[in-house]
């Protein structure tokens, strides 16, 4: 369970997150909506780690233990997935190394054994073969030339590889056209699970369409100021963020 | 991206540890008096029990550096040295000269084992067995301050008709082969440092590689500096005739010292018609403190001459040591169709100053020369790529392509490329890219994200940059290279 609590941060001395509540059970999916300069992504950094991103007050509690302590690879091998908004390009590393050198990191961490070359070929295989992508895209570097759509796939296959307890999707429908989009939440859904739990952050109701939530929040500078279900997210998609004083063109 | 002050202090902390090779060995040496004249000219080539045409030459060339002036154009600043104030000769004290591996001093030998070097060809042999010639056998020369203490592999080598040994055992035994190319490549006068080298040059390794004989091994040069207060001035002679072919790997390393050591080398290397010789260096002296204090002066002359048809020389070096690098591995493309190549991976780190290239003169008709350099900048540290590429009015046909890449890590260190151009033939084409670029915040949160500590985010990000040049190195050093391209630069990160 993720426990967050009166968080408040600050961006280069600007206070972003004032105060921001919310509680995340094992398999729910809940989406953050809200307009831009809202704080959305701020939430996302501060809870995966970033430096920069300074908490005032308030606390992140992730399965009993303080998030807010760790360091962010901690956070990754603790289970913190963060899918980049914009995936960052690596020239000259290959895709395949990348992956097997986050995996066995993370294994590490977690006092398992190290993946062997065949293992993690056998492992990368089933992986890229379920969401439907080509061994192409391993050979490659690391998001180097990917376009949009498959720049958001690798992220994908990253949390699939990874196997997140606490995955956060930021903004991850920018950027793609409708049929990518649809692929890519193929591979999201197909992460669902029980024991998995996923925070969906968005600009735009369309996402939800297809990674349906849970839960429902919307988060205007700084705080969620309303919470339901998914039809909240149709309510906000027909009236726009103005009842929650905020003009959309900021 | 500013250095954060934590990895600053991290720097700090890391680098005062990672260079492993600072021991010295304990060893009774038979060491030259200090100074330099032609007296210990006339000392070091009786010790090596000289014939008198190479002492003539010793002395030509002491006699033409009395006159000149050490070089200022490199961008790299050091106090003025006193060349008084070394030793020009230390050899471990021996009764003789080594004749096998059992008379060699124990002491030595565990020396060797300590730096990893396999002097025991039992050993090799019995690995690559019991590795079922996944590695292929390396054969090593090693050259412990001015002597080349053992080389393996010798006899089976002989059998094919290559010759792999120090160069002063070249001189008793091959005299014909050594006098016809010693200098013919890096003449007694070139410049300051590589005519020093040929007054007080001590050892190093010459290979001959007969016709259409195919090395088939690694040839490998280990070289280290123990004595304090001395200079190591080795000389390497790599000749390849017509249709042969060798590849050949140079490993250094030093002790700690808080003086700085000077080591001067010349190396030259021709190819006959058909020949190719790959050159690899991974060089690691010591760089010195964290503050700057002590390491290495590496002020090498490396140059090879494509003398027949479609010969081909390719230079790929590893530079991750030295206080200071001075260093332009050189081709002189003079056969038609003739091929130089130049892959290069500088690190700088602290105090550490680079000044490093290539030069690529084509001379022959239809000669293509390729320059991938990769400078990685942290800390202080200051570098420059300084290259040329000179077409002469016959070089019809000539291509060239340079490619020159600088990352920086941190916001105090230097990255700088000066490439020289100079054509005389229309027909020529020479391209020449080059980049800068930082280690971004975000590639390293990115890595981090995906549970990638920082330190191992920076090695794979930089491992990432060097691709293309690390890919050319022996399958057998690409590994080795690669963790000390991460050992290096650990938190450096900014």
């Amino acid at each position: 369970m993720i426990e967050i609590k009166n968080l408040h941060a600050t961006v280069d001395g600007k206070e972003i997150l004032k105060g921001v509540d919310l509680t995340i059970r094992p398999g729910e999916v809940h989406a953050i909506m809200g307009p831009n300069g809202a704080g959305k992504s701020t939430l996302s950094y501060v809870l995966a780690g970033r430096d920069g991103y300074e908490v005032t007050d308030g606390s992140v509690t992730y399965y009993g233990k303080d998030l807010l302590a760790m360091e962010p690879e901690e956070r990754a091998a603790e289970g913190v997935f963060l899918a980049f908004q914009y995936p960052v390009e690596i020239p000259g590393v290959g895709n395949t190394t990348f992956l097997k050198t986050a995996i066995n990191a993370i294994r590490k961490y977690r006092g398992e054994k190290e993946l062997d070359a065949m293992q993690f070929l056998k492992l990368i295989r089933e992986k890229t073969k379920a969401l439907g992508m080509s061994d192409e895209m391993l050979k490659r570097a690391v998001n180097v030339g990917f376009s949009g759509g498959e720049k958001k796939r690798n992220e994908t296959l990253q949390m699939a590889v990874l196997e997140p307890k606490f995955a956060i999707l930021d903004e991850t429908d920018s950027g793609l056209d409708i049929d990518a989009l649809k692929i890519v939440a193929e591979g999201v859904n197909a992460l669902r699970s029980p024991e998995r739990s996923m925070l969906v952050i968005t600009h735009y109701q369309r996402l939800l369409d297809y990674i349906v939530p849970d839960h429902v929040h919307v988060l205007a500078a700084g705080r969620i100021v309303k919470s339901g279900d998914k039809e909240l997210a149709l309510e906000l998609e027909k009236n726009g963020y103005r009842d929650f004083g905020v003009s959309e063109a900021a | 991206m500013a250095a954060q002050p934590e990895t600053v202090e991290q720097v700090r902390a890391v680098t005062e540890q990672k260079y492993k090779y600072g021991f010295t060995t304990d060893i009774e040496a038979d060491v030259a008096p200090k100074g330099l004249n032609e007296d210990i000219v006339r000392f070091i080539s009786a010790k090596k029990e000289e014939p008198e045409w190479l002492l003539e030459w010793r002395l030509k060339a002491f006699r033409v550096w009395q006159t000149m002036e050490e070089p200022e154009w490199a961008a790299v600043s050091f106090p003025p040295i006193d060349y008084q104030d070394a030793h020009y000769y230390a050899a471990p004290k021996k009764k003789a000269g080594p004749k096998s591996l059992d008379e060699v001093d124990p002491e030595l030998l565990k020396t060797y084992e300590k730096l990893g070097i396999p002097l025991r060809e039992q050993e090799i042999l019995a690995g690559v067995e019991g590795s079922e010639g996944k590695s292929p056998a390396i054969a090593v020369d090693a050259v412990f301050d001015s002597v080349s203490v053992a080389t393996t592999f010798k006899a089976k080598l002989e059998e094919m008709g290559i010759i792999f040994c120090a160069i002063s055992e070249a001189v008793q035994k091959h005299p014909d082969l050594v006098k016809k190319y010693l200098g013919s490549v890096v003449p007694y006068t070139d410049n300051y440092y590589a005519t020093l080298n040929c007054a007080v040059f001590t050892d190093g390794s010459f290979v001959y590689i007969p016709k259409g004989v195919r090395c088939p091994m690694e040839l490998s040069t280990y070289f280290r500096i123990n004595q304090a207060n001395t200079g190591q001035f080795e000389r390497t002679l790599i000749i390849a005739d017509e249709g042969a072919y060798v590849s050949y790997l140079e490993g250094c390393t030093a002790p700690k010292r808080d003086e700085n050591q000077l080591h001067a080398a010349v190396v030259e290397l021709v190819a006959m018609d058909d020949a190719t010789i790959k050159y690899s260096t991974v060089q690691n002296w010591y760089p010195g403190n964290e503050e700057g204090v002590g390491g290495i002066y590496n002020f090498v002359t490396k140059r090879g001459a494509c003398r027949g048809r479609n010969s081909k020389i390719s230079w790929t070096q590893v530079e991750t040591g030295s206080a200071i690098t001075w260093k332009y591995p050189s081709c002189i493309l003079q056969g038609d169709n003739s091929v130089g190549e130049f892959y290069s991976v500088a690190i700088t780190n602290n105090f550490q100053q680079a000044d490093t290239g290539t030069k690529m003169i084509h001379i022959g008709k239809n000669t293509r020369s390729t320059i991938v350099s990769k400078g990685i900048s942290a800390g202080k540290a200051q570098q420059t790529y300084r290259g040329l590429v000179k077409i002469l009015p016959k070089a019809e046909g000539a291509r060239n392509h340079t490619q020159c890449d600088s990352l920086l890590i941190g916001d105090r260190c230097g990255a700088h490329t000066v490439p020289y151009i100079e054509s005389r033939n229309r027909s020529a084409r020479i391209e020449h890219e080059a980049t800068t670029a930082k280690i971004s915040e975000d590639q390293l949160f990115y890595c981090r994200q995906r549970g990638i500590s920082e330190e191992d985010a920076v090695s794979l990000i930089v491992n990432g940059f060097c691709k293309e040049v690390l890919k050319e190195l022996p399958m057998e050093f690409a590994v080795e290279a690669q963790k000390l391209v991460g050992i290096s630069l650990e938190g450096s990160v900014g």
